[in-house]
């Protein structure tokens, strides 16, 4: 699904953030990528979306090579994949439901469709009750279940979380896990960033350690890895 | 799908510019401030253009003909002057007017009334007074004149004397202040626009640079760029329409003020001119006001949505 090729990004002469990235990450995976802040989790992830450009090499999404597309076109690819912030992102001046809604806006869904589906994942992420609540009125569990409902809502086929769970406590990121979890279980290909290694402890599932801009270590089933 | 779009994007907008509180008002005030720069320079405008009207109306070019001239080379010497395109108007003074307008001049002078009266004659031409489109083509006006051989009677002109080579430094001087004022106004009303607009579009790139990280995140939900950058143009839209109102407003009292206080010295009574012109002056400052808030969102929001 994701090919990550040669992917080098030097920011000044002596920084380089990714050293020569290989990757392939194939569709209905969990993907958790670790390493300390600096690693360079945090600008592979963001070449995805093409937020960011590699000095060498590129990366595909299944068989598009995202740094050769049109404006029109990556409009089109991020519409496929949702994101979910470690700062959530969210849109401050628009509501819980505005925020889900803007997104299904975004991808051209009627009013009627925005109307039924937004009421439905609020309940989803437990989040019925605050419906018209402002991010600032909300907690940061609850202002970051709301980013994973924004980032479910037009059933992507990819979902990046960076940090989700740098700003939360123990609790509530364990309900982001579970959620992220459950999201990948019904079939959507997941990439978690964390530097938290207690975070992936419990998902089981494939991990990508990162240090110093390259992958030092892919191991297909964590447990065995710790 | 484009009118639901549409009706989207000018909804957001609308939304936008209510949950800004601050930010909005101050770009409304910014924007209020620009176009009452640019309606104090219309209305400066009138007042320099009705000064400048009143100069050029006092100048005119007098034919005065000999007594024998005969009126039938006077009235045809009358209709080619008219044919002039330079000619605004050309009026006839018979002898007689001549006489008749010099006697109610010097009614109270009764020595030059009895002198007058000795002569039984009449010691007056007539004359011809010519009023040209703009000062500055009195000039061409009196070289017609000079090259005119339906003047000449035999071996002598029948004109008397045309008072433009007398008045012409006036004329030349009066040319040149109207040239002069005439550059100056544009000069400045050019500068204080172009001074608003660069205001006016800080403000709102300000405005807008608080949004920057929104405008990003919007993007990466997959909004396309008409999405993202539609509200803002609206909001900008909406600080013109709010500030036209508010301008409008603002220069109801002071035009009342000047009205009443400086009608003698500008010549003119500013509120009349306000009243009576506020639907194009209203057009001209809703324009530039929802022009100005269109144009500096766009060219914003152009920095950070191009990612």
């Amino acid at each position: 699904m994701i090919y990550f090729n040669n992917v080098s990004k030097v920011y000044n002469k002596d920084s380089l953030v990714l050293n020569d990235i290989t990757l392939t990450i194939t569709s209905g995976e969990f993907v958790s990528i670790v390493g300390h802040s600096g690693a360079g989790k945090t600008t592979l992830v963001k070449m995805i979306l093409a937020d960011d450009v590699p000095t060498e090499g590129t990366v595909f999404f299944e068989s598009i090579n995202i740094f050769k597309l049109k404006d029109g076109d990556l409009t089109k690819l991020r519409r496929r994949i949702g994101v979910v912030f470690q700062d959530f992102k969210l849109l401050g001046n628009k509501t819980a439901y505005e925020n889900i809604a803007f997104a299904m806006e975004a991808v051209g869904k009627t009013n009627e469709e925005i109307e039924s589906d937004v009421p439905h994942v609020l309940e989803l992420v437990d989040l019925g009750s605050k419906m018209f609540n402002f991010p600032h009125q909300m907690s940061g569990g609850e202002q970051q279940r709301l980013a994973i409902a924004r980032a479910i809502i037009n059933q992507p086929e990819l979902i990046i979380a960076d940090e989700p769970t740098g700003n939360l406590d123990a609790i509530n990121t364990y309900e982001i896990v579970q959620i992220l979890k459950k999201i990948n279980d019904l079939g959507t290909t997941v990439i978690l960033t964390t530097h938290n290694r207690g975070v992936i402890d419990s998902i089981g599932k494939r991990v990508i350690t990162m240090e110093k801009g390259r992958i030092i270590r892919d191991d297909k089933d964590s447990k065995n890895t710790i | 799908m484009v009118m639901i779009e549409l009706k989207r994007i000018i909804k957001a907008g609308f939304i936008n510019f209510a949950r800004s509180g601050v930010i909005s008002w101050a770009a409304v005030l910014v924007v209020t401030i620009t176009l009452s720069v640019i309606t104090a320079i219309i209305l400066l405008q009138a007042v320099l253009h009705f000064s400048l009207d009143q100069i050029k109306d006092k100048v005119d070019v007098t034919i005065y003909f000999n007594v024998n001239a005969e009126e039938s080379k006077i009235i045809s010497l009358k209709e080619s002057l008219e044919k002039l395109p330079e000619v605004e108007k050309v009026s006839y003074f018979s002898a007689n007017e001549s006489l008749k307008l010099f006697r109610e001049r010097h009614q109270n002078d009764y020595s030059t009334i009895a002198a007058l009266d000795e002569i039984s004659s009449n010691p007056l031409g007539g004359y011809l007074n010519v009023k040209a489109r703009e000062v500055s083509q009195y000039e061409s006006i009196a070289n017609f004149l000079n090259g005119d051989n339906t003047l000449v009677l035999g071996s002598t002109s029948i004109v008397d004397k045309i008072n433009y080579h007398q008045n012409k430094i006036v004329i030349d001087r009066l040319n040149n202040i109207i040239s002069g004022a005439q550059k100056l106004g544009f000069l400045v009303t050019l500068i204080l626009i172009i001074i608003s607009i660069i205001i006016t579009f800080n403000t709102i790139r300000l405005a807008i640079f608080i949004s920057k990280e929104e405008i990003g995140v919007m993007r990466l939900v997959g909004a396309s760029k008409m999405r993202v950058r539609g509200p803002f143009m609206v909001e900008g839209a909406i600080y013109g329409i709010i500030a036209t109102i508010f301008t409008l407003i603002i220069f109801l009292p002071v035009t009342i003020y000047l009205g009443n206080n400086m009608t003698n010295f500008l010549g003119i009574n500013v509120y009349d001119y306000y009243i009576s012109n506020l639907f194009q002056i209203s057009v001209i400052v809703l324009l530039s006001g929802i022009f100005l808030g269109i144009v500096s969102s766009f060219i914003a929001i152009r920095k950070y949505i191009n990612k």
